[in-house]
């Protein structure tokens, strides 16, 4: 390079040659002489650069700049939601202390990264109602294929069942993960009008060969599993494990699965403190029961209590590391490495913030918030909203008997307002149908926006 | 270069359960609008039967200051590129992460992105994406590429389900079942093969650290699905037979699978796709200087050549005319491996980190990664109780491992103690016992951010630890001294009765 990079601290000509003298070469390149001839690369690489700070700022700004913004945050969840995220959080997963460190395999040095970490497995384990949680998977699609993965492995059974109203892309991870292991899927019906789990279905499908059921709570559509303990006795009687995905907002108002009877819980950490970025990075929550032989299974990391080898200190440490890659190899329970630890930081510091009442307060106030616009939207001429008559949480689906959706959707955008998740590729039986959410950035200005805007669309 | 004197913090930090009072919030949740109490019922009435919640989650009730200092001392009690002296984790390039590209990524038409807008409304995301997949192909020699995993051995999994898939085409999934990885291989790649539903083969390294090709020619066969590699390899050194490695496999009808751990070394020397590798994976948090977390978020592209593109996963970001939108058009796709897109964030900031460095840069930066190495190797290789096993004489690539073997035979200090006493100079240890095939090892990765001053000073640390083995070992057997803690009781943690992974298990134990 013409000259210095900022980045390269050794660039300086001066230096180069000094550290070549040192280890007795003429060029860097002789330090390269077992690259085969036949096999180098000549000439630079054709990408862009170097650019200055100043030069970067303004391209990659100006990229992103191409983004719209909306005049609400958009009305879209069933995986990742707009929630807040408080400036504290958005501090401490700055520092640079956390930001630019690794995997704490030096426990004395990084006390900092495995108490904090332990915090938060902790505090997952107070929100669900568990006595472990590990230290975080890449999102809940993961945990749920890991989750399916450990439950064959305890039960030596290898079919899982879920219900037919899943997350479509969680199904397909759920796929990639289980099938290349031989574990089959089978989908349980729905009530046609609360959207339930069709107990009886359930009961027909599962048999000798199920290592689990699961289900969503609340539901990909946003309406609780009310039979859930009755779902969690079928599941236990054919001597499967239950396995419950959960939205953590809600369990500041809904019963966590802990308490009917959940074997592994699981669920998407990213509304605990971290912004949505277009869908990652995000938190993959797995938790279980105190029980050694199935913490044996856990995949990924765990943090725990150790002390000092002269006992006068509480100390934390990574631990049962013999369940992981690095030990184990081929032998492990997955082959996780780096995870998203820095998420999950986050989302101790927000639980921390938020404390019982907080997480009280603002999951009945989404919950709320979500009721009224799914009144009003109700209201309006030639929908239908929700679809199920169910108790909903923060997502609802909306039937528009006249319009697409695709129609409503691009007539909302001209009213800079994003709607929520057209269904109707996904799930054709329930017509011309898309998915809304609602957070606690939503307010009543924004929702009855957005239902007036649905009015125009309709009537237009 | 004299050695400073560093005292990591200590606050003596209690847990966060520890800290608070009664009714104290961090944060305070908005209040629902009084006309909208009207309009809906009291929402606690209306859960189902059973199904509220009636006891409150054990958080703490801790003020915003409280919180906010807990987790600024936990910080100070951690050790991180930014904040410390030098960072030479092998395997793992903890190069600087430039503070730039924080900055970008906090863009909020970035971070309040949701992953199902619709493609109109994301253009700016969906433009670095595919900018940033083409660079990437660029550097690693491929066809096609998906950004989808979200760490190496994500896109590992993806690799060798993109093998699994493509041998499961030809109909020969049934007889091929073997995936062949050498002894100085990463652990993810035998967990992400075993996964995948294969049969691992461990093949022996040469005398030279290499893949022995008299082994591997023995050991291939119709039941061959692949071979995973990392060139340079785990010791460092490049591997001069990889043509004929590819031929071999390739000539039983196996793929060719890069680990791209070790990229850093080699970015516009040589490509992956130029050795003969099929399906190749990169860590952006490692050679694309993303911040690694403190163990993660990462993200690990996966590049194809075009035979196998129809396996990749789904969505894939297009162009067409200025006008980006998602593909779904990939009719053998494997599906998906995560739920979304895969980590955005890290994208952005890797591909902020490609044009600051640019393709010139991107090569300069390998070339000074290599030059560290060699630098600390040549300085080190000779000071006493230290050996470079493997290939001697032979240059290193962008990391060198180092053997404590002699050391510990002579003194009974050994590379555990070494990396702990190294802590005690403000130094962070190298991987230690990593790769498996060499005793004693300490894998030192220096990375090309380092300034010659920090290799200075850990050339010296590391001698004077050399000094201090053979005159007065136990200084180095107790240490670390001056960091937040001392020695660990690591057995306690996992101990039956002593493990403890939650609050919640740490009150039944001792409260």
């Amino acid at each position: 390079m013409s000259k210095p990079h900022p980045y390269l601290p050794n660039s300086v000509p001066e230096i180069k040659d000094r550290m070549m003298d040192e280890i007795g070469i003429q060029s860097i390149d002789d330090l390269y002489s077992d690259i085969p001839e036949a096999l180098r690369f000549h000439g630079d690489l054709d990408i862009p650069g170097p650019l200055t700070e100043s030069e970067v700022r303004e391209q990659v700004s100006g990229i992103l700049d191409k983004n719209w913004s909306f005049r609400s945050p958009p009305f879209l969840g069933g995986g990742v939601w707009p929630h807040y995220v408080p400036a504290v959080v958005d501090e401490i997963v700055h520092r640079a202390e956390f930001l630019t460190s690794y995997t704490p395999y030096q426990p004395e040095i990084t006390q900092g990264m495995l108490q904090s970490i332990f915090e938060y497995q902790s505090l997952v384990c107070e929100l669900v109602g568990m006595e472990v949680a590990n230290s975080s998977m890449y999102d809940w699609a993961t945990a749920l294929g890991e989750a399916a993965r450990m439950a064959s492995r305890l039960t030596r059974k290898s079919q899982i069942a879920v219900p037919s109203l899943i997350s479509p892309s969680r199904l397909a991870v759920l796929e990639s993960y289980t099938e290349p292991v031989g574990m089959s899927i089978v989908q349980i019906d729905y009530d046609k009008t609360t959207g339930q789990l069709e107990l009886e279905d359930l009961k027909e499908k599962i048999g000798t060969e199920t290592a689990a059921v699961y289900i969503e709570n609340p539901s990909y559509l946003g309406f609780l599993e009310e039979g859930a303990e009755a779902i969690a006795d079928v599941a236990h009687d054919a001597k499967a494990l239950f396995i419950v995905g959960v939205d953590p907002i809600s369990l500041g108002l809904i019963k966590p699965p802990g308490e009917y009877e959940a074997d592994i819980v699981i669920g998407e950490g990213q509304p605990l403190g971290n912004h949505m970025n277009y869908g990652g990075p995000l938190l993959g929550i797995i938790a279980c029961k105190s029980d050694p032989r199935t913490i044996r299974q856990m995949p990924g990391r765990l943090i725990g209590v150790t002390q000092t080898q002269e006992g006068s200190r509480r100390a934390f440490t990574m631990t049962l590391q013999t369940r992981e890659q690095h030990i184990r190899r081929e032998k492990a329970t997955s082959n996780i490495c780096s995870n998203q630890a820095l998420n999950a930081v986050a989302g101790a510091v927000y639980l921390s913030l938020l404390g019982p009442q907080g997480i009280r307060e603002l999951s009945e106030l989404v919950a709320s918030r979500a009721r009224y616009a799914m009144r009003r939207i109700g209201e309006l001429p030639g929908v239908k909203a929700p679809l199920f008559n169910s108790f909903h949480f923060k997502e609802f689906t909306v039937q528009f008997r006249e319009k697409t959706v695709s129609e409503v959707h691009l007539d909302l955008f001209d009213r800079r307002l994003h709607g929520g998740k057209p269904l109707v590729d996904k799930f054709p039986d329930l017509g011309e149908s898309a998915l809304y959410c609602v957070t606690e950035r939503h307010t009543k200005r924004d929702i009855d926006r957005l239902v007036s805007a649905l009015g125009e669309v309709l009537e237009g | 270069m004299s050695l400073r004197k560093f005292r990591q913090a200590d606050w003596e930090e209690p847990l966060i359960f520890e800290l608070g009072s009664e009714e104290r919030v961090g944060f305070s949740v908005p209040s629902l609008e009084p006309e909208l109490r009207d309009t809906v019922d009291d929402i606690v009435e209306l859960v189902p039967n059973g199904m509220l919640r009636t006891r409150p989650p054990m958080l703490p009730e801790v003020s915003e200051i409280e919180v906010l200092r807990h987790f600024i001392h936990l910080s100070q009690m951690n050790y991180g590129v930014s904040s410390g002296l030098f960072y030479p984790l092998g395997s793992c390039t903890m190069k600087y992460s430039p503070v730039i590209n924080e900055v970008l990524a906090g863009h909020p038409r970035l971070t309040g992105a949701h992953p199902d807008q619709d493609v109109s409304s994301v253009q700016g995301v969906l433009e670095f994406m595919h900018e940033l997949k083409k660079g990437y192909l660029e550097v690693m020699g491929m066809d096609d590429a998906s950004l989808q995993p979200a760490a190496g051995a994500h896109g590992e999994y993806l690799g060798i389900l993109i093998t699994r898939a493509y041998h499961a085409d030809r109909g020969e999934l049934d007889s091929r079942r073997e995936i062949i990885i050498p002894d100085a291989a990463h652990g993810t790649n035998p967990a992400s093969a075993m996964m995948a539903g294969f049969k691992t083969v461990e093949i022996p390294s040469d005398e030279d650290g290499g893949v022995d090709l008299a082994a591997l020619k023995s050991i291939v066969g119709p039941q061959t699905a692949g071979l995973m590699l990392t060139n340079p390899n785990t010791l460092g050194i490049f591997d001069s037979n990889v043509a004929e490695i590819a031929e071999i496999v390739h000539g039983v009808g196996g793929l060719m699978y890069y680990d791209g751990a070790n990229l850093n070394a080699i970015m516009g020397k040589c490509r992956p796709g130029d050795m003969g590798f099929d399906v190749v994976h990169v860590n952006l948090h490692k050679t694309f200087s993303t911040p690694h977390g403190g163990g993660g978020p990462g993200s690990g592209p996966v590049g194809v050549k075009a035979f196998l593109a129809d396996y990749l996963p789904v969505p894939d970001v297009v162009e067409m005319e200025g006008v980006y939108s998602l593909s779904w058009d990939r009719p053998k796709t494997i599906g998906k491996i995560h739920g979304y897109h895969g980590n955005v964030g890290p994208m952005l900031r890797a591909f902020a980190y490609m044009l600051t460095l640019g393709g010139e840069g991107l090569k300069e930066a390998s070339e000074i990664s290599v030059l560290n190495s060699n630098y600390i190797a040549s300085k080190l290789k000779d000071v006493r109780g230290y050996t470079l096993p493997f290939a001697e004489g032979k240059p290193r690539m962008h990391e060198a491992v180092l053997s404590a073997l002699k050391m510990e035979e002579e003194t009974g200090v050994r590379a555990l103690n070494v990396s702990k006493k190294l802590l005690d100079y403000g130094l962070h240890a190298p991987t230690t016992y990593f790769p498996l095939i060499v005793p004693e090892a300490l894998m030192i990765e220096p990375t090309e951010t380092e300034p010659l001053e920090a290799l200075d000073m850990f050339i010296e640390a590391m001698k004077e630890i050399s000094d201090l083995a053979y005159t007065n070992p136990e200084e180095v057997l107790g240490a670390p001294h001056d960091t937040t803690l001392s020695k660990l009781d690591e057995a306690r943690a996992a101990h039956p009765k002593t493990i403890c992974l939650s609050w919640r298990t740490y009150c039944q134990l001792y409260r």
